[in-house]
C-alpha cells in the first residue's frame, strides 16, 4: 500500500484544486455585492449595502424578481403534470415506442439553445406571443419536462407494479389505485422534478432574451442587459441572493428527499 | 386494471400526448420554420447555404466553434477523471462533500457564474493579480478564446463528472487487486484494466460536452470578444440585427445538423462500448 502514498497525495490535491475551482467562481459575486462603488473591480473597495436597497427600491430589477417567481410557479405545475403523464405512459408502454418517446422528450436538454430560441421567436412573432405569459410558460415548459421525465421515470423504474395489480385485485378503481398507491409511492420523484421545473424556468435566460418585452422581462434577462450595457454591482447582489435562496430550496429539498426515502 | 401494468397501449400513448404536444408545438415547428426559412428567404434554393459555406468569416467561426468544443471537452475529461475517480473510491461523507461541490455550480444562476468568470477573468482581475504576484507576466484573458474555453470548461464540468461517476461507481476495484497480486505495476494495470471499463462514461461525457459546447452562446458572448466568436452569436447576430432570417435560419440548420451529426456517430459506438464492457446495459 505504501507505494500508492504519492499517487493518493497527488489524487487528494488536485481534487482539492478542482473543488476550489468549480466553488469559489460562484462565490465571487458575494464579496461583490457589498461593493462601495459602481465598478465591478476585484477585490472591492469599501462596505455599503447599497446594491441590495438597489435591487428592491427599482422596480425594474424586483418586477423582474417577481415576473419570474410567477412564471417558474406556473412552469413547474403545467410541466410537472404533463411530465409525470408522460413518464407514466412511458413505462406502461414498456415497447421500442416508449423508448422512442422518451427519447424525444429529452432532446429538448441537448438541442442548441439559440437555434431553438430563433425558431420560437419566429413562430410567437406570427401568433402575437412574444412578451406574453403565455409565450413564456410554454417554451419554458418544453425545456422543464425532460427534467420531469428523467425525475419521475427514475422513481417509476424502482416502484412495484404488483402493488397496483394488488390494489385492483382487492376491489380498488383504476383513480383510487392511482391517488392512493402510486401516487403516494412516486411522490419524491414528481416533488424533486417539479423543483427542477421550477429551477430550469428561472434559470432560463437564451429563449427569454428572445422572446422578452420592455413591459414583461425575466430577472435573467434583466441580469444579462445589465451586465452588456455597464459595471453595476446590482448585479453581484442579485446573483449572491440567488445563490443564497438557490441553496435554501435544494438544501431543503435535499432533506426532504434523503426523509422521504429514509422513510 | 392499474395505471402502469394496463393492458391498452393507447391509454399509454394518450398519458404522453400533452407532452408530445409541447414537443411539437415550440421545438418542431419553430425548427421547421428555420428550415423553411433558410430555403425560402428572400428568394427560394440554397443561396443562404452557399453563402455561409462561401464566406470566409462564416467558416473560420464553424471551425473555431468546433475547436473550441473540442478543447473544452478535452479539459472537462482530464479535470473530471481523478475527481470522478476520488468520487468512486472516497468515504460516504467525503463523497458527499465532492457531489456538493460538483453541484453547487450547478444550480446558482448561469448568467450570475458567467458575471463571475468576468470578474476573475477581467485584465485586473484575481486571476492576472496572482500572476503578477507569483512574478508571471500578465496575461490576456477576457475577450480571448483561453478565456472563453476557461469559463466554459468550469461550466459543463458537471456535465463530464456525472457520467464518468456513474460509471466508475459500478467499477470492481478488487480486478486491480487481482492484477497487482498477479504482478502487473499499478500504472499497468489502471492502463489496461481501469480505464478501458471506465471508457463508457468517458464517451457519454464527452459527447454531452462537446454538444453543448457546440450551441454555447451566454458564457462566449460575454466572456469572449471579437476574435472568440461562436457560431451561436453569428446566429444571433444575423436574425436580430440584420434581420437575415434566410441565412440565420440556414446557419441554425448548419448547427443543428453539426450537433445531431456528432450524436450519431457517437451513439452507436457508445453503445458498443457499453456492451464490450459489460456494463449497465
Amino acid at each position: 500500500m505504501t507505494r500508492f502514498r504519492p499517487g493518493r497525495l497527488l489524487l487528494q490535491l488536485s481534487c482539492l484544486l478542482i473543488a476550489i475551482w468549480l466553488v469559489a467562481p460562484t462565490l465571487v459575486v458575494i464579496p461583490m455585492s457589498f461593493a462601495d462603488r459602481k465598478s465591478l473591480a476585484f477585490p472591492p473597495q469599501g462596505f455599503s449595502t447599497q446594491w441590495y436597497a438597489n435591487f428592491f427600491a427599482n422596480p425594474q430589477w424586483f418586477g423582474s424578481l417577481v415576473v419570474s417567481l410567477k412564471i417558474a410557479a406556473m412552469v413547474a405545475v403545467v410541466a410537472t403534470i404533463i411530465g409525470t403523464m408522460a413518464a407514466i405512459g412511458i413505462e406502461r408502454l414498456k415497447t421500442r415506442a416508449g423508448g422512442i418517446i422518451r427519447v424525444l422528450l429529452l432532446t429538448p436538454m441537448i438541442v442548441p439553445g439559440v437555434v431553438l430560441a430563433v425558431g420560437i421567436y419566429a413562430v410567437y412573432l406570427d401568433t402575437r406571443l412574444v412578451g406574453t405569459w403565455t409565450g413564456y410558460v410554454l417554451a419554458h415548459t418544453l425545456l422543464a419536462i425532460p427534467f420531469v421525465v428523467i425525475a419521475v421515470g427514475a422513481n417509476l423504474a424502482v416502484f412495484d407494479a404488483r402493488l397496483e395489480t394488488a390494489a385492483a385485485s382487492l376491489g380498488a378503481s383504476r383513480l383510487t389505485t392511482f391517488f392512493t398507491v402510486t401516487l403516494p409511492l412516486i411522490l419524491p420523484g414528481i416533488l424533486s422534478g417539479a423543483l427542477f421545473a421550477f429551477v430550469t424556468s428561472f434559470d432560463e435566460v437564451i429563449v427569454s432574451l428572445f422572446i422578452t418585452s420592455p413591459q414583461l422581462k425575466t430577472l435573467p434577462v434583466q441580469i444579462f442587459s445589465s451586465m452588456t450595457r455597464d459595471a453595476d454591482p446590482t448585479v453581484a447582489a442579485v446573483g449572491s441572493l440567488i445563490f443564497l435562496a438557490t441553496t435554501l430550496i435544494i438544501g431543503l429539498g435535499l432533506i426532504f428527499g434523503l426523509r422521504r426515502r429514509g422513510a | 386494471m392499474s395505471v402502469l401494468t394496463g393492458r391498452a397501449p393507447r391509454g399509454a400513448l394518450l398519458l404522453t400526448l400533452p407532452a408530445i404536444a409541447v414537443l411539437l408545438l415550440v421545438m418542431a415547428v419553430p425548427f421547421g420554420v428555420i428550415v423553411l426559412r433558410s430555403f425560402a428567404e428572400p428568394v427560394p434554393g440554397l443561396a443562404n447555404y452557399v453563402w455561409f459555406f462561401q464566406t470566409p468569416v462564416n467558416l473560420t467561426v464553424l471551425a473555431r466553434t468546433f475547436t473550441i468544443a473540442f478543447w473544452v471537452t478535452a479539459s472537462c475529461v482530464l479535470v473530471a477523471y481523478p475527481y470522478a475517480f476520488a468520487m468512486s473510491i472516497a468515504g460516504p461523507r467525503l463523497r458527499l462533500v465532492l457531489i456538493m461541490c460538483v453541484l453547487v455550480p450547478f444550480w446558482v444562476s448561469g448568467v450570475v457564474r458567467t458575471l463571475a468568470w468576468v470578474i476573475l477573468l477581467q485584465d485586473s482581475g484575481v486571476i492576472n493579480r496572482i500572476l503578477l504576484a507569483l512574478g508571471f507576466e500578465k496575461v490576456r484573458l477576457i475577450r480571448t478564446q483561453l478565456g472563453v474555453t476557461i469559463g466554459m470548461t468550469q461550466v459543463l464540468l458537471p456535465f463530464m463528472i456525472m457520467p464518468l461517476y456513474a460509471v466508475m461507481r459500478g467499477i470492481d476495484l478488487r480486478l486491480l487487486q487481482a492484477a497487482r497480486s498477479l504482478g502487473a505495476h499499478p500504472v499497468k494495470s489502471f492502463f489496461q484494466i481501469y480505464l478501458p471499463l471506465s471508457l463508457p462514461g468517458v464517451f457519454a461525457g464527452a459527447t454531452l460536452v462537446f454538444i453543448l459546447s457546440l450551441g454555447f452562446y451566454i458564457t462566449p458572448l460575454l466572456l469572449g470578444g471579437p476574435q472568440s466568436t461562436m457560431l451561436s452569436t453569428l446566429i444571433q447576430q444575423q436574425v436580430l440585427s440584420l434581420l437575415s432570417w434566410g441565412r440565420g435560419g440556414a446557419m441554425g440548420v448548419v448547427l443543428l445538423v453539426a450537433t445531431f451529426g456528432v450524436l450519431a456517430l457517437a451513439g452507436p459506438f457508445m453503445r458498443r462500448r457499453y456492451q464490450i464492457s459489460g456494463g449497465s446495459r
